[in-house]
């Protein structure tokens, strides 16, 4: 082979590997790819039940309710809509009532949020970004009354 | 005063690191040898300057300066000393000063230590670095000014956040930014090589060291992050594909692939433009990772709440930076067209081919990370991209890779064969094979034929990093004589190899044989859990400097036999009433065992109650670490190989004649 045909050879490799890497990555994409809602969004749109996605809001304060064993029901709300939601495990440290905070899970048949894994920041003025844009109105800033203010205080 | 004097510093750094750029820049373009000598004098100020502006914010910290915005938000009066000296990079200020004294303390060396180099490629490497240097001052005293007062002076500091009180992270941090800081050098060395036209085997021998020497940095705060994590989340997790994790470790892919292929241009003179590239791409994902982690765009545990202000100019230094390096490297990098000819099969044909998996992995990476931010930016909802993505895409490009270091080490360079190949490693091969397929039913586990699969990788890449070092010594007459024989690189090389292997084999196990279970427990109750007994003891409360815990008291035992009792905390840190979890490890090189405590979940009975307990049963998790500093090991071992010292002095010889002592 002649030196150019070998380059050749090196960036076909190159391009061969580019192009297994993209068709692995587009495939683990549309697998794994979850999309963001708020309760709003869930019980505006027909989401199937036991599609993968997360769900942000905040903790309904009085909804907290204890089960068997480390079973626990709480309601997510946003300024309009509230969700129930069901989780069986060990909540995180910075979970409380009023506190933002991000599940991922999927529907049942009955409409409740079943969460796999519920995630509260460990920064209690920190909001997750998701969360805070959906939480926001057209001028920038607002938050629902019986809950924590959205915007960092301090800053506002 | 001391707040002052730090923020003039800072000022006059900035100053003399444009001095830095403008004065050598001048010498190279008009041959003045007197201007190039500027460089090193300038660099060493500035290091001397940023050093004094740390230390005068240390200083802050340690003297409980509430007048200083930053030293209240990271700081408490109840805050221990060892903690107030490292909040100074608790947040975002003090981590970009530090960033910034990362970058010219590397600076200084590069000057120390490149005096014998050509006097134009010194003064363009320190121009270069005074150009970076340049950027992220300006960032700081522009956006970021860890010396802005605070009025009123407030009584007391808002306290360091909880997380970042843990002894893994005092050095995790310092060591990552070692990391990506150090690829700078590499990257000036690429802009000097692109800009002088001279690219050849001195080139490479001059770069080796320091890109080592960063890469051994960056492994060592990615593996100290993992194990911070670990024991500070409390999710018991080691990797979350967090995009700040990713964020440090696409430089770490790229800079593998970059300390591989530097060794092609250093032996052989081969792949020039491709390791420029490389070296380019390496400080381009460092700076990106800055962005990433600094403009608050990312959804992260590590995400500060920041300032739009500084993403933006994160972005247009990007920006700036990669514009004109990309765009050098079109204009110039076609001339370094390489003298050799690249057999495929061939010590250097592998490791392109373990550069091109190294580089398609981090792409993978790279995508994971941005296309989220992209279809958000694009108002096309919010998506997130979870770990299962992750693996898939990393696990079946890190397999071939571990078969391709084992058979890069076995063949020649210039042009193996297949028949001598394998006549070296077939009995690495067969072991490898036997003892792999045999680990899983040696070590009681469940047979999965992706832990024997793992398992056959890892031994292949243990037994096949150790024959270089066993060539070499066999090659004399008498051991002890081959031992002294074998040059620090081969040792280095050595080593990071097995470190990988030991990774892989811990990898394999922790996420095929994890087992973990959330319990519900009353004091004198035990759980279950892989052939271990955890006892929940109960709860005792006792007060910390700046905190009050709940301790729980557990025991662990198998077959009646007591093998540990750990004392499992949950904290509330008094300043923030944050609380926080300090899980437990009790731990072997073959087994952890993980206690965290959960909540209590009778709240009525303050704590006496029922408590939810988190249990992990982990086979093999140190070795992941393990692994990781053995590479660091490896890294600073073949960073310090005695021939860059010899050959520091030499000029630079031809392609041929260097290989062949190198041979």
């Amino acid at each position: 082979m002649t030196k150019r045909q070998k380059r050749m050879m090196a960036v076909a490799s190159l391009l061969l590997g580019l192009g297994l890497a993209a068709a692995l990555g587009f495939t683990a994409f549309r697998k794994n790819m979850m999309y963001f809602y708020t309760p709003t969004d869930l019980v505006a749109q027909a989401v199937p039940a036991g599609a993968k996605l997360r769900l942000g809001g905040l903790v309904t304060p009085g909804s907290l309710q204890r089960g068997e064993g480390l079973r626990v029901d709480f309601r997510l709300a946003d300024c309009q809509k509230n969700v129930a939601v069901r989780y069986d495990g060990i909540l995180p440290d910075l979970f409380r009532e009023g506190q933002g905070i991000v599940a991922t899970g999927s529907l049942d048949p009955q409409g409740v949020f079943v969460a796999d894994e519920v995630l509260a920041k460990h920064d209690e003025n920190y909001m997750p970004p998701d969360l805070a844009d959906s939480l926001k109105t057209a001028d920038g800033k607002h938050s629902c009354a019986p809950f924590k203010s959205v915007t960092k205080p301090g800053t506002a | 005063m001391i707040p002052e004097l730090g923020h003039f510093a800072l000022l006059a750094a900035l100053a003399v690191a444009l001095a830095q750029v403008l004065l050598p820049a001048w010498g190279v373009w008009k041959r003045q040898p007197q201007f190039m000598a500027a460089a090193g004098a300038a660099a060493q100020t500035q290091f001397a300057l940023v050093l004094l502006s740390y230390a005068c914010l240390t200083w802050a910290f340690i003297d409980r300066d509430w007048s200083v915005a930053y030293v209240v938000a990271n700081a408490h009066s109840e805050l221990p000393l060892p903690y107030r000296i490292s909040a100074v990079w608790g947040a975002h200020e003090g981590s970009m000063l530090l960033w910034v004294l990362m970058l010219s303390g590397w600076t200084f060396a590069v000057s120390l230590f490149n005096r014998r180099l050509p006097a134009d490629l010194s003064a363009t490497v320190l121009a270069v670095l005074g150009a970076l240097s340049v950027g992220f001052l300006w960032f700081m005293l522009g956006t970021s000014n860890p010396f802005d007062r605070e009025v009123p002076v407030p009584a007391d500091g808002r306290d360091l956040n909880p997380l970042l009180q843990d002894p893994g992270l005092v050095i995790h941090p310092p060591m990552l930014y070692m990391g990506y800081v150090g690829f700078s050098v590499a990257f000036a060395f690429a802009i000097a090589a692109l800009i002088s036209g001279r690219m050849d085997t001195a080139w490479a021998r001059w770069t080796r060291p320091w890109t080592t020497t960063a890469w051994a940095f960056l492994t060592l705060g990615i593996t100290l992050g993992s194990w911070w994590a670990y024991h500070e989340l409390g999710w018991g997790g080691w990797w979350f594909w967090d995009p700040v994790e990713n964020a440090s470790f696409m430089p770490w892919l790229v800079g593998t692939a970059l300390i591989h292929s530097l060794a092609v241009t250093e032996k052989r003179g081969l792949l020039s433009a491709w390791t420029v590239l490389l070296a380019i791409l390496a400080f381009a994902l460092s700076l990106l990772g800055t962005f990433l982690v600094r403009s608050g765009v990312l959804v992260s545990v590590h995400a500060f709440a920041t300032d739009p202000a500084r993403g933006v100019f994160i972005l247009a230094f990007l920006c700036v930076v990669l514009g004109i390096a990309f765009t050098l490297y079109a204009w110039r990098a076609p001339r370094f067209a390489g003298q050799g000819e690249l057999a495929l099969f061939s010590r250097e044909g592998l490791l392109l081919l373990n550069n091109v998996f190294l580089v398609v992995a981090a792409a993978g990476v790279l995508l994971g990370t941005l296309y989220p931010l992209l279809i958000d930016a694009l108002k096309l909802g919010k998506v997130s991209v979870g770990p299962p993505y992750f693996n898939a895409i990393f696990i079946p490009l890190t397999a071939p890779l571990a078969v391709l270091v084992g058979l890069g080490a076995a063949a020649n360079w210039k042009r193996a064969t297949l028949a001598e190949v394998w006549r070296r490693v077939r009995w690495a091969a067969l072991a490898a094979a036997v003892l792999g397929l045999a680990l899983p039913v040696l070590l009681h586990e469940r047979y999965l034929l992706a832990a024997a699969a793992g398992s056959v990788l890892a031994l292949w890449v243990l037994a096949t990093a150790l024959q270089e070092p066993w060539r070499r010594i066999r090659s004399r007459r008498r051991f002890v004589e081959g031992l002294g024989q074998v040059p620090r690189g081969v040792w280095g090389m050595s080593l990071a190899h097995l470190g990988l292997g030991f990774w892989v084999l811990g990898v394999s196990f922790v996420s095929l044989y994890s087992v973990e279970r959330d319990v519900r427990l009353s004091p004198g109750q035990s759980a279950e859990l892989h052939g271990y007994e955890f006892r929940f003891l109960g709860i005792e409360n006792y007060a910390g400097p700046n905190y009050d815990a709940d301790r729980g008291r557990v025991t662990i035992s198998r077959d009646g036999q007591l093998l540990a009792e750990v004392l499992p905390e949950k904290r509330l840190y008094r300043a923030q009433q944050s609380v926080m979890t300090e899980a437990v490890v009790d731990h072997t090189p073959l087994r952890d065992l993980y206690v965290a405590l959960g909540e209590p979940l009778d709240p009525e009975k303050n704590g006496q109650g029922d408590w939810a307990l988190r249990l992990y049963v982990k086979p093999m998790m140190r070795l992941v670490w393990w692994g990781g500093f053995v590479m660091v090991v490896g890294g600073l071992l073949a960073a310090t190989d005695r021939r860059y010292r010899l050959a520091r002095a030499a000029e630079a010889r031809s392609p041929a004649a260097t290989s062949e002592a190198m041979a």
